[in-house]
C-alpha cells in the first residue's frame, strides 16, 4: 500500500512547552486514520504542521511522497482539511464562500459543481444564505464542503462531527465511508467521539502530552483474540515475578501507570485469575480493556 | 494565482458593508464642507486675508471657487483619511485571525508572500478607489457648485495663486501623491496586523503612530526638526500639497506649470516608497515566520 | 534809504513767493494736460512683486472717469491689487483744491531731469496728508510721485510715457507701496515642508510691495459706466 503520510521524529516546542514530540507515523492511501487524544495532547498541533501553518521544531513530514516543505504548493492541492470548528466569512453565503475556498485551491468551479458540493452535505436549499444565519452544524457541513470543493485525495478533518445532532453524525459516519471506500480518499480523522472512531476508522494513533501512545490498526488492537486484560494489585512487582516464572510470560506486556498488562484470550482470564490467588496475589481488579474508549482511557487516564 | 488572490480578495474587501461606510463617510463630510462654505465661505477667506485688508482689495467672490473649495476640503479630510485606511488594512490579517479563517487561508496553495502582497494591492486598490471617491465629490462637486477661477492657496507666510488653466494637472499630480502617501499607511497598518489577533490593536496601532508624528511635526521644536521630521513619514504625506506651491521668476511672477520645490517633492515620494518596502518587507518575513494558531 | 528797503523787500518777496507760484502754475498746466482725459478703457499686464504673494501676470483692465474714478479690475483671474492703486489716477493729487505747493529742485528720474514739487494739503479732510511730485516740465509730465495717505500709508508711482505721452496717459505704471506682515497660525496651514528646508527669516517690519502695470492700450474719451466702479 503507498503511503500518503510519512511523520518522522515530528516535534513542536514553544518557548519551554513540548506541544509534539519525536511522532512518528504513517497513514496509508484510501486508509481512515483516526488520530485520538486528550485535549491539549498535541492533535491541533500536528495537524496544523501537516498544513503548514506551524513550522516544525523539528523532523520531517512527507505528504504523497513530497518533502512538505520543499512542495507545499504541490501537497496542498491535493488536501483539504478542517482545523478545529471550521470559520468561514459569515458576511458570504455559503455558495460565494465555496467559490473562493475553490479558486484558492486552484480550482475553478462552476455553479453546478457547487451547487452539488453543497447537496452532498445538504446544505442546497440554504446555498444563497450568509453563513453568519448558520447553525454550527450547518457550519461544520459547509467546512467539510469547503474542504472536499477540490476533489483532494487527501482530507484531514478535526473534529468533523461537532455540532452535528445524531442524525448529522450518522450521515457524517457514512459519508466518511463512502469518501474512503467508495472514492479511496485518504482521510485522517481527528474525533472524540470514540465509538465513531472505531466503527470508521482503519488504523489510529493515541497521542498523550505530544506523545505517541500506540499506534495501529484497531481491529488488531481491539481483537478478542488478543484481549488487552488490565490487571491492578497493590502487589506489583510480586505479580510481575510470579507471572514471569510461569506459563503467562509471554503474554505480559509493559505496564502502564501502575497497572500489569497481559494479552491473552478472554476465556483464560478465569485461569488467569485463578493462579493470582493460588499464588496470594490481592487482585482489586481484573478487567478486559474490549473498547476503544476503554483502551484509550487506560493510555491515557493521569 | 496572484490575479487570482488579488480578485478574492477585493470581492471581501467590497462584500463588507463596513467599506461602504468609508465612502459614505467621505461624501457627507465633503457635502457638509462644500455647504458650509457656500453659506459661509467669505468669513473662511477672511479668516486667512484679515491682515491684508487694508493693504489690498480681496476678491472674495473669486478667490472662493471650485478649485479653492477643494484644496480647503482635501487639506480637512485627508487629516482624517488615514483613520479610515487603518480599518480596512488593518484589520487584512488581524481580521481574518479574528473570524478564524486566516488557518483556512493558511492552508491553501498559495505562499504566505503572494497573500501578503495580494492583501496589500487590495488595499491600495481601496486607497485608490476611496480618493477617486473624494476626486469625484470634492473636486468635480466644487467645480459645479463653485465654478472655477484661479487657485488661491494660503500658507503660513504666503500666498500662491495659479491660473485656473494650470490648477487641473495639479490636482491629478496631488492624488496621486496622496494615493502614495496613503498607501504607506495601508503597508504599515497590514503590517501591524500580522502581529496582531483582532483588529482593534492594528487600526489603534497606526492612528496613534500618526498622530504622535503627526504632533511632533507641528511642535517644530529643533531637536526634532534636525533629527526626526525629515525622516517622518508623516512630514511627507503632505507632500500632495507642495503641487500646489507654485515658483515664481526673479521678477515675482509665478511661472505656469512650474512647482516651487520639484526636488523636495521627489524626495518625499522616494521616502514614501521606502516606507512601503519597510513595512512590507517586516509584513512578509513576520507573516512567513508566524506560527498560526488562531 | 527807504527806497533801497523797499527794493530789497521787493527782491526778498520775489525770491520767495514767485517760485510758489511758479510750482502752482507747473501744476495747473499739469493738470491742464492731464484734464484732456474724461475717462478711459485701459487693458494691459500687472505683475505682483510682494514677498508673500506669488501671482502670476494678471490681464486687467483699468477704467477711469474724471475726476476721481480710477478702478484697476482683473476680469479673467482673482488679483490682490493694493488700495494704493486708485493713486495712480493723478488726479488725487491734481485735483486738491487747497494745498500749498513748494518747489524743491530738481532730480534726474529715469534719466530725465524732474522738477520736484512738494505738496501739502491744508484741510485734515483730504486722506492724502502729504506728497511729492516729480514732474518733466518740458513735457508737462509727472514722472514720479510719492504719496502719504491717511488711511493706506505711502505709496511711490514711477512712470513711463510713450505712445500716450500727449494725453498725460502712462505706458508703464510702477507702484510701491508698505506691506503688513503676512503670517498664519502653524497648526491651522500644515504646510508642506520635506523637512529638510527652513523658511527663510523675513524682516517683518520692513516689507515693501511693488506692482508693476504695462498698458497695451487705451480707449480715451469713450464713455466709462459708473457701475464699473462699484
Amino acid at each position: 500500500m503507498n503511503q500518503v503520510i510519512q511523520v518522522k521524529d515530528l516535534s513542536k516546542h514553544f518557548g519551554d512547552l513540548k506541544a509534539v514530540s519525536n511522532l512518528s507515523f504513517t497513514v496509508g492511501e484510501g486508509q481512515v486514520y483516526g488520530f485520538l487524544g486528550q485535549n491539549g495532547a498535541g492533535k491541533s498541533t500536528t495537524i496544523r504542521m501537516l498544513m503548514t501553518l506551524i513550522e516544525p521544531t523539528e523532523g520531517e513530514i512527507e505528504i504523497f511522497g513530497m518533502n512538505l516543505r520543499k512542495h507545499r504548493k504541490e501537497i496542498l492541492r491535493q488536501t483539504g482539511a478542517i482545523i478545529e470548528k471550521p470559520d468561514l466569512y459569515k458576511y458570504l453565503t455559503a455558495r460565494e464562500n465555496l467559490r473562493i475556498f475553490s479558486r484558492l485551491s486552484g480550482v475553478k468551479s462552476t455553479d453546478k459543481q457547487i451547487m452539488d458540493q453543497l447537496a452532498l452535505v445538504g446544505l442546497a436549499e440554504r446555498a444563497g444564505s450568509k453563513v453568519k444565519t448558520y447553525s454550527q452544524g450547518m457550519k461544520q457541513r459547509l467546512g467539510l464542503a469547503c474542504a472536499l470543493i477540490h476533489n483532494p485525495g487527501l482530507i484531514i478533518l478535526d473534529e468533523p462531527s461537532n455540532g452535528l445532532d445524531p442524525q448529522g453524525i450518522a450521515d457524517m459516519r457514512q459519508l466518511l465511508i463512502h469518501l474512503s471506500r467508495d472514492l479511496g480518499k485518504t482521510l485522517v480523522v481527528s474525533s472524540h467521539l470514540l465509538s465513531e472512531m472505531e466503527m470508521v476508522a482503519d488504523n489510529m494513533l493515541i497521542i498523550h502530552k505530544g506523545e505517541k501512545v500506540v499506534e495501529g490498526k484497531v481491529s488488531e488492537l481491539l481483537d478478542p483474540e488478543k484481549t488487552v486484560v488490565e490487571l491492578i494489585t497493590p502487589d506489583i512487582a510480586v505479580a510481575i515475578c510470579i507471572l514471569k516464572d510461569s506459563s503467562w510470560q509471554h503474554a505480559l506486556k509493559e505496564p502502564v501507570k501502575g497497572t500489569i498488562r497481559l494479552e491473552c484470550n478472554r476465556n483464560e482470564i478465569p485461569t488467569l485469575n485463578k493462579l493470582l490467588v493460588e499464588k496470594g496475589i490481592p487482585v482489586q481488579s481484573l478487567r478486559p480493556l474490549n473498547s476503544l474508549e476503554d483502551y484509550f482511557l487506560s493510555l491515557t487516564k493521569v | 494565482m496572484f490575479t487570482e488572490l488579488l480578485k478574492i480578495e477585493l470581492y471581501k474587501i467590497f462584500k463588507r458593508p463596513r467599506t461602504f461606510i468609508a465612502f459614505g463617510a467621505i461624501a457627507v463630510i465633503i457635502l457638509l464642507v462644500q455647504f458650509a462654505l457656500k453659506v459661509n465661505g467669505k468669513d473662511f477667506v477672511q479668516f486667512y486675508t484679515d491682515s491684508q485688508a487694508d493693504t489690498f482689495d480681496i476678491p472674495y467672490e473669486k478667490i472662493l471657487n471650485g478649485y479653492f473649495v477643494c484644496v480647503a476640503v482635501l487639506h480637512m479630510i485627508l487629516i482624517h483619511v488615514p483613520l479610515l485606511v487603518a480599518l480596512i488594512a488593518g484589520d487584512m490579517i488581524s481580521g481574518e485571525a479574528n473570524l478564524g479563517t486566516l488557518r483556512l487561508l493558511a492552508g491553501k496553495p498559495v505562499t504566505r508572500t503572494q497573500l501578503i502582497m495580494a492583501k496589500f494591492w487590495a488595499s491600495t486598490v481601496y486607497v485608490i478607489l476611496l480618493l477617486a471617491c473624494m476626486a469625484l465629490f470634492a473636486l468635480l462637486g466644487s467645480i459645479l457648485i463653485f465654478g472655477t477661477e484661479d487657485l488661491v492657496v494660503f500658507k503660513e507666510t504666503d500666498m500662491h495663486i495659479m491660473k485656473s488653466g494650470d490648477v487641473i494637472w495639479r490636482f491629478f499630480a496631488a492624488f496621486i501623491f496622496a494615493a502614495l502617501a496613503l498607501t504607506t499607511i495601508a503597508a504599515m497598518a497590514l503590517m501591524f496586523s500580522v502581529f496582531s489577533e483582532n483588529s482593534l490593536g492594528p487600526i489603534v496601532a497606526t492612528v496613534c503612530v500618526v498622530i504622535v508624528f503627526t504632533i511632533v511635526q507641528q511642535l517644530r521644536v529643533p531637536v526634532f526638526e534636525e533629527t526626526i521630521n525629515p525622516w517622518s513619514f508623516t512630514t511627507h504625506m503632505l507632500g500632495w500639497k507642495g503641487f500646489f506651491y507654485v515658483d515664481k521668476n526673479v521678477e515675482g511672477a509665478t511661472v505656469s506649470g512650474s512647482v516651487e520645490n520639484p526636488m523636495a517633492l521627489v524626495r518625499s515620494g522616494l521616502i514614501l516608497l521606502g516606507y512601503i518596502v519597510l513595512f512590507l518587507a517586516i509584513s512578509i518575513r513576520g507573516f512567513n515566520k508566524k506560527d498560526i494558531l488562531s | 534809504m527807504k527806497q533801497r528797503f523797499f527794493l530789497l523787500l521787493s527782491a526778498c518777496l520775489i525770491t520767495v513767493l514767485a517760485p510758489a507760484q511758479t510750482a502752482k502754475e507747473l501744476l495747473q498746466k499739469v493738470k491742464t494736460k492731464y484734464d484732456q482725459v474724461n475717462d478711459y478703457t485701459a487693458t494691459g499686464k500687472m505683475k505682483t512683486n510682494v514677498i508673500f504673494i506669488k501671482a502670476p501676470v494678471a490681464s486687467i483692465k483699468v477704467y477711469y472717469k474724471k475726476p476721481d474714478k480710477l478702478k484697476i479690475k482683473n476680469e479673467s483671474g482673482v488679483s490682490f491689487i493694493p488700495k494704493g492703486s486708485a493713486n495712480v489716477n493723478i488726479n488725487n493729487v491734481l485735483g486738491l483744491s487747497n494745498f500749498e505747493a513748494v518747489e524743491s529742485g530738481t532730480e534726474k528720474i529715469a534719466g530725465i531731469t524732474c522738477k520736484v514739487i512738494k505738496i501739502f494739503p491744508l484741510s485734515d479732510e483730504e486722506n492724502i496728508t502729504r506728497a511729492t511730485l516729480y514732474i518733466d516740465e518740458a513735457r508737462l509730465l509727472m514722472i514720479k510721485s510719492v504719496i502719504s495717505t491717511r488711511e493706506n500709508g505711502t505709496y511711490e508711482l514711477l512712470m513711463t510715457y510713450k505712445k500716450y505721452a500727449e494725453w498725460g496717459l502712462p505706458d508703464n505704471v510702477e507702484l510701491s507701496f508698505n506691506t503688513r506682515e503676512y503670517k498664519l497660525p502653524k497648526g491651522v496651514t500644515i504646510d508642506y515642508d520635506n523637512g529638510t528646508g527652513k523658511t527663510p527669516a523675513r524682516d517683518a517690519k520692513n516689507q515693501k510691495g511693488k506692482v508693476e502695470i504695462a498698458y497695451a492700450s487705451y480707449e480715451i474719451n469713450k464713455g466709462v459706466s459708473d457701475t464699473v466702479f462699484n
